[in-house]
């Protein structure tokens, strides 16, 4: 085997002393000596210009012709606009024949209504109408316009000053739609490659601003501090650059989702542990926790300053409509020219705004509203903790009672048609209107589903009873026959 | 398409780069001192990243007082400015007691609805007494009253279509219906100068998005013939469905939409269109009715209209009017619909009022009056404007007329001489339009009487003449004038 290739080895160097000592091999041209090297070397260079030369491989591109497009463009059928229309969807709610107050009218008849998040029982009240009534007549309804081009009318900035006064913060911005302000308020601060830890139970304005901020979003278990811990920790370690980017943790005061109240305190040793920022929906919390309202921050007794951005709808204690965010002047000069909810949208009707202010006049003046709203959430609580199928979910300070089911149908769309089941016959039988928590096809949150009761400061002892004894009686009656 | 005059661009782009390099320099400074001081962030990243604000901190400050003004009474044909003075700068802006009655061009009261009117103010007070300011509850749960239901039967039958469902925000109308409709493996394809709402709607939906020239049929044909011959992007499978999206009358151009040759393309390509009217709607056609009427296009053949109530009707929200089918889907599925305070019930009073006098329900020729002054009054002041010299965009019969102003200096100064002389004007800059186009915009309302509108004028030549933005010979011969027309298309 070694000889065989011993013996090629000793052909191939007799070839090449061959090579250089042809006659041609030695020749000298211009006065350069022709090595055989060279003459190798020479050779190769032809052959690399006679490969360049050539055509490199390249299948024919064909464009669709003219008549290809046109048979393509026939052949294409789109997907309907919309799905078939199930029964299902052809859900009416009950229409409500007067004021959404702590009784409403329904079909003629008064129900106790505890679908509306009227907490301090300010729809309806006389100061607040009569300040309306005084709004539109010197201002009309609508503003006509943005806040950038003369839609700013006085009593938005007096609105604004109102709340940073009432809240305590250096500023605060208005917004015309609660459900815009916290899908504004995100993009304007956090921006591709920024990263945001949320709560999943997040309600779905906040869920579309993470989405349209297209930052790195991770979320952690509902209301679980371990978990929150958890998810900095990984997100600090894994990311090196972590450090420059903008960190913001996303959470509510009180989950429309669940009726759980996000425990501040030991959010805010997280924040300054790891260096994030905190933003705080306090839609259902403002003018209901705290001594005087203030919300959450008064309850868990933290420093406002500590919460970078606070956002709130208006919808709720307040009776009235529109949002604000508040915070420092920097984080509210930045969003009065980049939040796109703020910049391209009319301003609030100037009414809302002077029904704002009115609001907090009133909630300032009368702390008992609450100590009463507390009351009101101690009776139900008591009186719906002991219903045999349902269980609460919620917090016990939350005005927002969650009841959920204790033992699930194994699927949400299976949980809800039980739940509606029962809040129709609660409505059609004992004449108290309660609602579902329904969701949106869009909604990404997981938690499960569940009855829903707004309890309001103006609801009378009675009124109360009323409703835990009727869900009572027919939760049993509903479940029984489901099971 | 607008043509920016040679020079004109030039000293623009000067400008812009003047005020970036001094900008510059001052962020240099800014930054020693700030290293003095030492930084207070601790370990956060600072909030407003360094070039993300420089646009507001070294351009914007600078001129801020020209927008936000705030009012101090309704924005109708006459307000009351509130003044402000600044100690710092133009830094901060402190409100004062003194006001300052000015002719109002600049907000969307484009049929006088905006102040207190004598049919639907008293309607609405009494709607507030029945109802209070709000439901302060969502439209499936506790939030839908008689009025509610009432004012969705009365624009479902004002637009021309089967059904509508209504929301309380216009914005909110855009960004949080697209997404209901159109999701992963669909198509929209946007006109390029839609308004943001619609563009943050379109990112929401996960959908693709393809831009055709604004207002261009044959691009859009292109841009249709293309994207179903490619199909999806890397997969090539067939698109689901397709949206194309545009608006009635272009908010910062003025000019309307070119319905029928959009729609006619549409229906070939079996593309569906979604027609924003926020606002045409109230403000042209021959009874209110908007673009489809003003060009002759039928309702039927639009599937999704939209619109806003905050222009025409002086009032808030946004509706969705189209087939039955689609708004019962839309009521099951929509967030603003499940999650968002439905719309206030003196609010939908007073869009039920106006509607009713648009169409002459309320037993007068008010609203008939109302939409001739508009179209009178829009067309005379447009084609004063053009005799003057002016650049004007937009079209006949539109109510909005934006003038180019181009360069950066010439915002703050057009802006501030109308508003010594009594002329309160809208003037608009970057991020609303493109970085050279700045422009100001006049909006035109039916509230407006002809000596308003005489006065007016008189004071914009005058300001023009001053400020050097006539960019057009004035009185020009008939010759140029067929020119002049020719560059604004």
């Amino acid at each position: 085997m070694a000889s065989v290739a011993m013996d090629m080895l000793k052909a191939a160097s007799d070839w090449l002393t061959f090579a250089f000592d042809a006659p041609f091999a030695r020749a000298v041209v211009f006065g350069v000596n022709i090595g055989g090297h060279l003459f190798v070397e020479g050779l190769l260079f032809v052959v690399i210009i006679f490969l360049l030369s050539q055509k490199s491989y390249k299948p024919p591109k064909r464009p669709l012709t003219k008549k290809e497009i046109d048979e393509l463009c026939d052949e294409w059928v789109p997907e309907p606009l919309i799905p078939q229309i199930t029964d299902e969807m052809k859900y009416e709610p009950p229409v409500l024949e007067s004021s959404a107050g702590p009784h409403a009218i329904i079909n003629g008849t008064e129900v106790v209504n505890f679908a509306s998040a009227n907490y301090l029982g300010l729809s309806g009240d006389e100061k607040l109408l009569d300040s309306c009534r005084k709004s539109l007549e010197k201002y009309g309804v609508g503003s006509c316009g943005p806040r950038g081009f003369y839609g700013t009318i006085d009593v938005h900035l007096d609105c604004e000053a109102r709340i940073a006064e009432f809240l305590g913060t250096p500023d605060s911005i208005l917004y015309s739609y609660g459900l815009s302000t916290m899908f504004s308020a995100i993009p304007a601060f956090c921006k591709k490659g920024d990263v945001i830890v949320a709560d999943e139970g997040v309600h779905w304005g906040i869920q579309n601003g993470l989405q349209l901020s297209r930052s790195t979003i991770v979320y952690f278990k509902h209301n679980d501090m371990e978990s929150l811990r958890n998810t900095l920790e990984k997100v600090t370690q894994e990311n090196k650059r972590a450090e420059k980017l903008r960190r913001y943790i996303v959470v509510e005061a009180v989950y429309q989702n669940s009726g759980q109240i996000a425990p501040l305190d030991e959010i805010i040793k997280l924040k300054e542990k790891y260096r994030f920022r905190v933003l705080l929906d306090e839609s259902n919390s403002f003018g209901v926790l705290g001594g005087s309202g203030r919300g959450l921050t008064e309850y868990c007794n933290v420093s406002v300053e500590k919460i970078d951005i606070i956002t709130a709808a208006m919808g709720h204690a307040l009776a009235t409509e529109g949002g604000f965010c508040t915070g420092s002047a920097r984080v509210i000069d930045h969003q009065r020219l980049s939040s796109s909810g703020y910049v391209f949208s009319a301003s609030l009707p100037p009414y809302l705004a002077s029904a704002a202010i009115t609001a907090i006049d009133i909630l300032e003046k009368n702390p008992d509203l609450i100590t009463k709203l507390k009351k009101n959430i101690g009776i139900l609580w008591k009186g719906l903790s002991g219903i045999r199928g349902l269980e609460i979910a919620s917090d016990q300070a939350s005005p927002v009672i969650f009841l959920r089911l204790k033992k699930s149908t194994g699927s949400s769309k299976g949980d809800l048609h039980v739940l509606e089941d029962i809040a129709h016959r609660v409505l059609k039988e004992d004449l108290v209107f309660v609602a579902t928590s329904k969701r949106s096809t869009l909604d990404k949150c997981k938690l499960p589903v569940g009855i829903r009761l707004f309890v309001s400061a103006a609801h009378t002892e009675p009124d109360l009873i009323k409703a835990c004894e009727s869900l009572e009686r027919v939760a049993a009656l509903v479940l029984n026959a489901h099971d | 398409m607008i043509t920016i005059p040679y020079l004109t661009a030039l000293t623009t782009y000067f400008s812009y780069g003047l005020l970036f390099a001094f900008g510059q320099l001052r962020d240099f400074f800014r930054k020693i001192f700030d290293w003095w001081h030492a930084s207070n962030l601790q370990g956060y990243a600072p909030i407003c990243l360094g070039l993300e604000d420089f646009y507001i901190r070294r351009l914007y400050l600078r001129i801020q007082d020209c927008f936000g003004r705030p009012i101090a009474s309704p924005p109708d044909a006459w307000f009351d400015v509130v003044e402000r003075v600044s100690n710092d700068n133009n830094k901060t802006l402190k409100r004062t007691t003194k006001i300052n009655r000015c002719l109002n061009l600049g907000s969307y009261n484009y049929l006088g609805f905006a102040a207190a009117d004598e049919y639907c103010t008293p309607r609405v007070i009494e709607t507030l007494k029945r109802f209070s300011t709000s439901t302060c509850s969502t439209r499936v749960d506790g939030g839908t009253t008689t009025i509610h239901t009432e004012l969705e039967k009365c624009v479902a039958n004002f637009v021309g279509k089967p059904a509508a469902i209504v929301f309380g925000m216009g914005y909110v109308t855009n960004s949080a219906i697209l997404p209901v409709l159109i999701g992963k493996g669909g198509l929209i394809i946007s006109d390029s100068l839609n308004h943001n709402s619609i563009v943050n709607g379109a990112r929401g939906s996960g959908a693709t998005i393809r831009v055709f020239q604004h207002n261009t049929p044959y691009h859009l044909e292109k841009v249709l013939r293309e994207q179903i011959a490619e199909g999806q992007p890397r997969t090539h499978r067939p698109w689901k469905k397709i949206i194309v999206v545009v608006e009635g009358i272009y908010s910062m151009e003025g000019e309307l939409c070119k319905l029928p040759e959009i729609v006619a393309i549409c229906k070939k390509y079996r593309a569906y269109v979604y027609l924003d009217e926020a606002h045409s709607i109230g403000a042209v056609g021959k009874t209110g009715r908007g673009v489809c009427e003003l060009l002759g296009v039928d309702t039927a053949d639009v599937d999704i209209m939209m619109g806003t109530f905050t222009k025409s009707f002086g009032s808030c929200g946004g509706y969705i009017a189209g087939s039955k089918e689609l708004i019962q889907y839309l009521k099951y599925s929509c967030p603003a619909h499940l999650y968002a305070t439905s719309i206030s019930p003196p609010a939908a009073q007073q869009i039920i009022s106006a509607i009713k006098v648009i169409l002459g329900e309320d037993g007068s020729s008010r609203g008939a009056q109302k939409l001739a002054r508009i179209r009178e009054n829009s067309n005379f002041f447009r084609s004063e404007l053009q005799k003057m010299g002016f650049e004007v965009l937009g079209d006949n019969d539109s109510p909005i007329m934006p003038i180019m102003l181009y360069n950066p200096a010439k915002i703050p100064a057009f802006s501030r001489e109308c508003l010594k002389q009594k002329v309160a004007v809208v003037t608009v800059a970057f991020p609303a339009t493109p970085l050279l186009l700045a422009r100001a915009r006049i909006c035109i309302s039916a509230a407006h009487s002809r000596e308003d509108l005489v006065q007016a004028l008189d004071v914009i030549s005058r300001v023009g003449d001053m400020v050097g933005i006539k960019y057009f010979p004035a009185e020009p011969n008939k010759q140029l004038q067929d020119e002049a027309g020719l560059k604004l298309e």
